[in-house]
């Protein structure tokens, strides 16, 4: 059961087979068992679980259930549900329990009958790729204990991998979603700005903020994005457009498909091992048909600065609310009302979160403004016409998600600027807005190398064919670590 | 010795009437318990995020349009950061850079009677912005309580050029201002409640100078009266300390009514940094020219526009035309007066509503729409001074008798109660002849030339007739007999 897809499993549920109680019982008893050495989550609470378990029983039995009732996922701890533990990452929320359930919540849950495992480590505010700023520990990747599983969606990555869950969220600000999937030999989707609702999202960089399904599959990933896309009233920044079915391009053949790849992505940079992976994952996609075309994105070594200005400016706003006033955590002692905002903030934050909301403060200050905060701006359209540019000769752009494997726990955590790095495929996507999407293309070494797609705006159903025709020709999605019998 | 000018901006917050607040669904009702009007979203739990109303806008286009002003195709909101308990985001989303309402003048009648005269005030913006919650520091032993009922409560924040001259043509234009909201209907005007305040920007210069002095602003005025004794104290001060050979410092100040002094909040270089940009949560605000136009046409006559008509089209001075239209209230009482009375009634109209029906009112501390006395009982009343039925002493009677409810109608009351006018020739000389044989003395004195006692035999002849004898012809009768 545990290596199974979500369609296997839709389909074990409605045969009877298996009920949702029984098979999210299978689950938990995973976590309880090899997550206190991973670490990939935050949160378990069986008695709602298996109360939900037994409500998606309920539906199947009334002939009421949706396509995916009774399969139990991980949520990222970045999206609140309600009487469930909500903490971000952060010291700050560390005894936080959502009065209310995000949208996406509501959808996947209430609406499509999945049932809530528990909620996945991060990091703190969902700053960092390798998820070793969580308050609540680092998380190991299962493929290799001693390393990083990215980040910041790591905990939830490394649910999947190690199949404590059959599927998981994640939110992507700047390859939070792709990174950790790459990283973790998981496919992962980072829909376009605007398709999923931010609403109860816990917000870090709000332009960059998306949240996504991560999972073995694309097909479970197009599954997934079905019970999580659509627009929602209570964010404005949502896009109202008719809701589609994301499975409906799956099998398409891929002949006549121009792949594009920007010669940026391919310059120097790259490990190695890396680099001729993703050559190889080129190689099957021409014997599938593609047509594989050079494009270049020339503003992409901007992005990392850009995002590093636009990021932490709209953190260091959205992240104002932590006060100790109403909510959250609030330091013992303290003097008058400023005395209060600083230790609070001083001991409820942790390093990472305080220099980027530093950061932030600064390029928004008086007198710096123009030089940072609108330059970023100026830049982000730049980069956003780089890909409009692009697409005029290509249909989906590739490239690799990440220079390089999976590295070593605290190897890079004394250097942000290094770390930043490793996200040097994936920003520019957030700053453009557009759907990229991360999935297996083999090893380097023993460690999983993920390939990233990029697609223009809306064209999400396109990048799930391309992912899912790749999967049907390959079996590297399949391969699973060892150790988590 | 230095002739000073003073030179006035104001920033007006008006609370815009909306069921619910600005980026939530709460309702902005006041009054209720603490905390029990504010939402997920009020509390700026995480993860939340705002939704712009609609009604807002809606309003700040009204606004826009009455004051002749440019409604912003495209407008911005913008965080503007900083750390109070009572700000639970710690940002205010308010407009900065690209404001709703842009430009714009209001025109205001300053003073009474010969002193009075019109002024212009041109208008900077309109900005929507929303409302922060309320720090409460009494009754919590040492700490203070936080009230979020009010926040997010929407704000049209309404800030003119420094065009004012005098604390006077200050308090004219936040009469004005206050008027015109509730009048388009966007703001209920309650001061108390605090729906309407204003911060004054005053500084002095030298009569004749070019350049402004240094200003100080005076925060939170919720009262006229407040705003006139602040402005005047202010503006004394600051000459005095010029005066003294110090130097005015920007600043932010407080009034307090209790001393009638201000004091300084804050200078300039405590101010914050506000680190202002643009809310990545909220689109743009786009109003297109169908949603202003469809506005315009649901826009009432505004009053500068009605005082315009009453003047040229009834004949009315333009101070009784700016007292009629203080208010739609008193606008449309008089307009529904008119109606009944005549169009040739337009003067005597205007003195009921603004002397008499004013009056009463006034004695009984009630508002113009709870007046016990309809428009059409009072049209109908004119009509009867009018035509000569009753005197206007009779009126009053008739009034009186209408306000406590004693009738229907003016004519009903009249006839119930016999108070229609004589008028009868016959009648009246019977009750002169009658007068003028039982006071025998009086006749005498004004024969020997004391006039007084001709207005004697007028008051004898008028108790006799009950007070409804056509005072003219009781005149004209008696002087024609004494003279015989």
């Amino acid at each position: 059961m545990i290596d199974k897809t979500l369609k296997q499993l839709a389909q074990a549920l409605a045969a009877k087979e298996i009920s949702s109680v029984e098979l999210s019982t299978l689950f938990l008893d995973r976590i309880e068992r090899l997550n206190p050495d991973i670490n990939a989550f935050v949160t378990v609470d069986r008695e709602q679980t298996l109360s939900m378990a037994a409500a998606a029983d309920a539906r199947i039995a009334a002939g009421t259930a949706g396509p995916l009732t009774g399969i139990p996922i991980a949520q990222k701890d970045i999206f609140c549900a309600e009487g469930w533990r909500t903490t971000c990452g952060s010291k700050m929320l560390a005894d936080f329990v959502a009065p209310y359930n995000a949208t996406v919540i509501e959808k996947m849950h209430r609406d499509a009958g999945l049932v809530l495992l528990g909620k996945t480590n991060m990091d703190e505010f969902a700053m960092g790729s390798s998820n070793e700023t969580s308050f609540f520990g680092p998380v190991k990747n299962p493929w290799d204990r001693t390393r990083v599983p990215g980040g910041s969606s790591g905990g939830s990555a490394a649910a999947v991998a190690a199949r404590l869950a059959p599927a998981a969220t994640g939110t992507d600000t700047g390859g939070s979603i792709r990174q950790p999937a790459a990283l973790c030999n998981l496919t992962g989707l980072k829909p376009t700005y605007g398709v999923v609702s931010r609403y109860g999202m816990i917000a870090y960089a709000s332009s960059l903020d998306q949240g996504g399904p991560m999972g073995a599959t694309a097909e479970d990933c197009a599954l997934l994005l079905n019970t999580m896309a659509g627009f929602d009233v209570r964010d404005s920044t949502s896009l109202e457009r008719p809701a589609e079915d994301y499975t409906r391009n799956l099998e398409q053949p891929l002949a006549g498909l121009r792949i594009g790849l920007p010669k940026e992505f391919f310059a120097a940079g790259c490990d190695a091992g890396v680099m001729a992976t993703v050559q190889e994952a080129i190689n099957e996609y021409r014997r599938l048909g593609a047509t594989i075309v050079d494009v270049s994105l020339p503003n992409s070594h901007l992005s990392v600065p850009a995002y590093y200005v636009i990021a932490p400016a709209e953190a260091s706003s959205n992240l104002s609310r932590f006060d100790g006033v109403r909510y959250g955590y609030r330091a013992p002692d303290y003097g008058n009302l400023d005395d209060m905002y600083m230790k609070t903030r001083a001991q409820g934050f942790g390093e990472e979160v305080k220099r980027r909301i530093l950061i932030g403060t600064y390029v928004l200050s008086h007198g710096y403004y123009d030089a940072y905060y609108l330059q970023a701006q100026r830049i982000r359209r730049l980069i956003a016409n780089d890909f409009v540019e692009a697409f005029k000769s290509c249909d989906v752009i590739l490239g690799p998600t990440s220079p390089t494997t999976a590295f070593k726990l605290g190897e890079k955590s004394a250097d942000p600027v290094q770390m930043y790095l490793s996200d040097i495929y994936t920003i520019a996507v957030n700053l453009a807005g557009l759907p990229g999407m991360a999935l297996p293309c083999g090893f380097a070494g023993d460690l999983p190398v993920g390939l990233q797609l990029i697609g223009n705006y809306f064209d999400e159903a396109r990048l799930l064919n391309v992912a899912h025709r790749y999967q049907q020709a390959t079996d590297w999605h399949l391969r699973s670590p060892r150790g988590i019998e | 010795m230095t002739q000073w000018e003073v030179v006035i901006g104001i920033e007006t917050h008006a609370q815009l009437a909306t069921v619910s607040k600005i980026f939530s669904g709460a309702s902005t009702a006041f009054g209720a318990a603490p905390n029990t009007q504010a939402c997920a979203v009020d509390l700026a739990l995480p993860g939340v995020l705002p939704v712009l109303n609609r009604q807002a806008v809606e309003c700040a286009i009204r606004f826009g349009l009455a004051i002749g002003a440019q409604v912003a195709p495209k407008s911005v909101f913008a965080r503007k950061n900083y750390f109070y308990p009572d700000l639970p985001k710690g940002y205010q989303i308010s407009q900065f850079e690209l404001p709703v309402v842009q430009g714009g003048a209001l025109t205001v009648q300053v003073g009474s009677g010969d002193k009075a005269y019109e002024k212009t005030i041109t208008l900077t913006r309109a900005h929507l912005e929303e409302d922060a919650g309320k720090s409460l520091h009494e009754d919590f032993h040492g700490k203070s309580g936080i009230d979020l009922n009010r926040a997010g409560t929407p704000l049209l924040e309404i800030v003119t050029e420094p065009d004012m001259r005098s604390s006077d043509e200050a308090v004219a234009y936040a009469r004005a201002l206050h008027a015109l909201v509730q009048w388009i209907g966007i703001c209920d005007g309650n001061m108390q409640e605090g729906s309407f305040r204003c911060d004054a920007n005053v500084s002095v210069r030298p009569r004749g100078q070019a350049e402004f002095g240094t200003r100080r602003e005076i925060k939170n005025l919720n009262s006229f009266r407040f705003l006139k004794e602040a402005i005047d104290y202010e503006v004394q001060w600051q000459i005095n300390e010029i005066e003294e050979g110090r130097k005015i410092q920007q600043a932010t100040v407080l009034f307090d009514p209790d001393t009638g002094a201000t004091r300084t909040m804050r200078t300039k270089e405590d101010a914050h940094d506000y680190r202002y940009f643009p809310d990545p949560d909220l689109l743009p605000l786009v109003i297109d020219e169908s949603w202003i136009d469809r506005v315009r046409g649901e826009l009432p006559e505004l009053p500068q526009q009605m005082r315009e008509r009453f003047c040229a089209e009834l004949g009315l001075s333009a101070y009784d035309a700016a007292t009629l239209t203080a208010s739609q209230d008193i606008a449309a009482y008089y307009e529904a007066t008119l109606a009944v009375a005549g169009l040739a009634n337009a003067k005597p109209c205007a003195n009921w509503v603004m002397v008499d029906l004013a009056a009463r009112l006034n004695k009984e501390g009630r508002e113009i729409a709870a007046a016990p006395v309809s428009p059409q009982q009072l049209g109908g009343l004119i009509q009867r001074i009018a035509d000569g039925t009753i005197s206007n002493n009779i009126a009053k009677k008739v009034f009186e008798a209408l306000w406590s409810g004693e009738g229907a109608t003016a004519d009903e009351v009249i006839e119930k109660q016999g108070l229609r006018q004589i008028t009868d020739s016959g009648a009246i000389e019977a009750l002169v002849d009658e007068v003028l044989a039982a006071n025998a003395a009086n006749v005498a004195e004004y024969r020997a030339g004391k006039e007084k006692a001709f207005n004697a035999l007028v008051g004898q002849v008028m108790k006799a007739a009950k007070g409804k004898a056509n005072p003219q012809q009781v005149n004209e009768l008696l002087k024609r007999k004494l003279a015989g």
